[in-house]
């Protein structure tokens, strides 16, 4: 009993600071600073991922937590780094929207996932349920850092700490398949690549990662 | 079992993957472009042998079903037909220097990986796969809209990506939501992801559960069928990339999401505690159609004008699915099959029209019927179809949507019917212009196949004429099967 509160506490807090960390990307304004962000909230990830894999016995559940480790908080951070350097876009990124009303938002979003899975969920096992409403709150938080974001390397920030969210949600579901949490890895390796492929090749065409500039080629508009 | 080793299941995803190694591997584009054209025709045929096949009984990754076989053989069809169009395509592009050999390789690869990630979103019977699927077919799309790297193809490609990433995000979710509900009652493991296994037990599932994944589901996947408001993505895809690819887009990678949606959709409806969910895709249905109806009007990009058309039309068929019933459900089936057959034969036409004019814009399109007999009376045909004008499939098919819809609710079939006359009228004003008039701009003859156009719009024409007693036999069970 001891080890079962302790187990519930442990993982209770890692993802109550996955959202907390969601909550600090949401106001960094300098890129290299979201991506140290985004490192820390992978391994945060990555911790919580390695307790599920204890508490729920359940040794599979450790490669994902290596994944996000190895990959996510080490590999993307750095690539994004230097193709940051690369283009010599370090300086500040302008948020759409101010930072007071999008914490704001941040908070509506966050109380809205709480309402909504705790009150559907009054059946399911307290850890599976708490866990799962903090993931939503993760997976929101990080729409609204990709919707805030007009530059291509924030909002693929934003992209992963949703993915990340997904990741919460899927070890939190006691014995989901394998398939599952492969994917969710592999979808992240290949969306990497996509977006790998599509910063070089805006960078090479026009030495801007601001999508903003392309939003004037609507066909429409011409 | 005829064979002994031929799955024909398992040969719809075999060829596209196999292939698309082989297309990865081969430099010359005469080569590749012929074997695209056989890997199609070879995957279309495995599909066709479906019918005849005893199926094998539905395991824990794959299933074959009444309900698939119709959505596989569509696929397949029209994924043969489109590489025959393509061929023709690539080459042009090829010597305009729009596309480079190189490109040309990793393009037909991309293709057959689609096909592949189609299909299997199609067979699959465990829900975690199939997110797969959609994905994999999602992510190659992806690439092949950005393929021409011009600064529109870019963003095209980006604004796809980002608004196609958090729909399968959203989907994911949904999808997890469906297997916390099945764990109590199905167990834990993989049993509790394999949707035979879940569809007969849905009844004891949570339905407060069931009715949040099923909003982030229809969320999910309702991006990807293009449903306004989340509809943002498909226009600049459809204009931007290749035409071949606009074709599958619309004509396929739609209906695999929908597909999707309608698996969910039975699942629900199989539980009695659970909100119907019938009315959310009725309204978002109904939403798309008026909304796309009205933005026709305002295209001057002709790929775009039939992106939008598309958009109502996807409309039309969710409106259709949403109401249910066995009548509802045969209209929206068939006419998610015209509707597929004909706006793919219009990007056919759009796409030569638009490689003789050097331009997409409407407005420098004149003449046609004049200047290009055969593509322009195609276009009038695919045009007329596409409207909903009789003798042609899709009037039958919207036709049956309305009537069935003004038995029971007159005030939606109102509005249904307000929306396709607004989409109407604006599809027959563009059409006179560039069909008829004073022709304008390049009058070079069109080096074309014209086989896949017309083969299409006969099967269409046949359709709105006479449909065979045996596949109207088979729509009704697959009808009676979604509820």
């Amino acid at each position: 009993m001891q080890l079962h509160s302790l187990a519930f506490d442990v993982s209770h807090t890692l993802a109550g600071g996955l959202v907390l960390i969601s909550f600090l990307m949401l106001y960094q304004d300098r890129l290299y600073s979201l991506l140290n962000v985004f490192a820390l909230h992978a391994v945060v990830l990555a911790l919580s991922v390695a307790w599920q894999a204890f508490i729920q016995d359940a040794p599979h559940l450790y490669v994902t937590a290596a994944i996000a480790l190895v990959f996510k908080a080490i590999i993307i951070p750095v690539a994004l780094h230097r193709i940051v350097q690369r283009l010599g876009i370090h300086r500040d990124i302008e948020a759409a929207v101010g930072i007071g009303p999008t914490m704001l938002a941040g908070m509506g979003l966050v109380a809205l996932s709480m309402v909504l899975m705790l009150r559907v969920t009054p059946e399911a096992d307290p850890l599976a349920r708490e866990d799962l409403a903090f993931a939503l709150s993760v997976v929101l938080l990080g729409l609204l850092v990709m919707v805030t974001r007009r530059n291509a390397v924030s909002q693929v920030v934003g992209f992963m700490s949703l993915e990340n969210g997904l990741v919460l949600a899927a070890t939190g579901a006691k014995g989901m398949p394998l398939v599952v949490e492969i994917s969710v890895a592999f979808s992240i390796l290949i969306a990497f690549i996509v977006i790998g492929i599509f910063l070089f090749r805006i960078r090479e065409r026009f030495d801007s990662v601001d999508v903003s500039t392309l939003d004037d080629f609507r066909g429409e508009r011409r | 079992m005829t064979g002994v080793s031929f799955d024909p299941a398992a040969a719809v995803l075999w060829i596209p993957a196999a292939s698309a190694l082989l297309l990865a591997a081969l430099p010359d584009y005469r080569l590749t472009a012929r074997l695209n054209i056989a890997a199609s025709l070879a995957t279309f045929l495995a599909a066709l042998s479906l019918f005849v096949i005893d199926r094998p009984p539905p395991g824990a990754y794959l299933l074959v079903d009444d309900l698939n076989i119709v959505f596989i053989v569509l696929n397949t069809f029209v994924g043969f037909t489109t590489s025959i169009f393509s061929a023709g395509y690539i080459g042009h592009e090829l010597e305009t220097g729009r596309l480079t050999p190189v490109y040309l390789r990793f393009y037909h690869a991309m293709y057959q990986t689609m096909m592949l990630g189609m299909n299997l979103a199609f067979v699959s019977n465990n829900i975690g796969l199939m997110w797969v699927a959609v994905e994999v077919a999602t992510l190659t799309t992806v690439l092949m809209v950005g393929i021409y790297r011009t600064h529109a193809a870019l963003e095209a490609a980006w604004k796809y990506f980002i608004l196609g990433s958090v729909g399968i995000a959203f989907a994911l979710f949904g999808t997890i939501l469906v297997y916390m509900a099945a764990r109590p009652v199905v167990g834990e493991g993989p049993d509790a992801m394999v949707w035979t296994v879940l569809v007969g037990q849905t009844a004891k599932f949570d339905p407060a559960l069931l009715n949040v994944a099923f909003v982030f589901l229809l969320l999910g996947y309702g991006t990807k069928v293009g449903l306004a408001p989340l509809h943002a993505w498909l226009p600049d895809a459809h204009a931007e990339g290749p035409t071949p690819i606009s074709a599958v887009l619309s004509g396929l990678l739609l209906n695999v999401a929908l597909y999707a949606l309608l698996r969910f959709k039975i699942l629900l409806a199989a539980s009695p505690g659970a909100i119907a969910p019938g009315p959310l895709m009725v309204t978002m249905g109904l939403i798309s159609v008026v909304f796309a109806a009205f933005m026709l009007y305002r295209r001057r990009d002709i790929k775009r004008l039939f992106a939008y058309s598309s958009i109502e039309h996807m409309g039309i068929i969710v409106f259709a699915f949403g109401m249910g019933g066995p009548l509802a459900n045969f209209a929206g089936l068939l006419h998610m099959v015209m509707h597929s057959l004909t706006k793919s034969a219009i990007f056919f036409a759009v796409g030569h029209i638009s490689q003789i004019k050097g331009t997409q814009r409407i407005a420098r399109i004149r003449g046609l019927t004049v200047t290009h007999p055969a593509l322009g009376w195609g276009l009038v045909v695919g045009v007329v179809a596409i409207a909903g004008l009789p003798p042609l499939g899709i009037f039958m098919s919207e036709f049956l949507v309305v009537s069935s819809t003004f038995a029971r609710q007159p005030l939606l079939a109102l509005v249904l019917v307000f929306g396709i006359l607004v989409a109407f009228g604006a599809l027959i004003l563009r059409l006179t212009n560039v069909a008829f008039g004073e022709p304008r701009g390049s009058k070079a003859p069109a080096d074309a196949s014209y086989l896949p156009m017309f083969a299409h719009l006969a099967l269409v024409l046949i359709a709105g004429i006479y449909l065979p007693g045996p596949l109207v036999d088979w729509f009704q069970h697959v009808a009676r099967l979604l509820g």
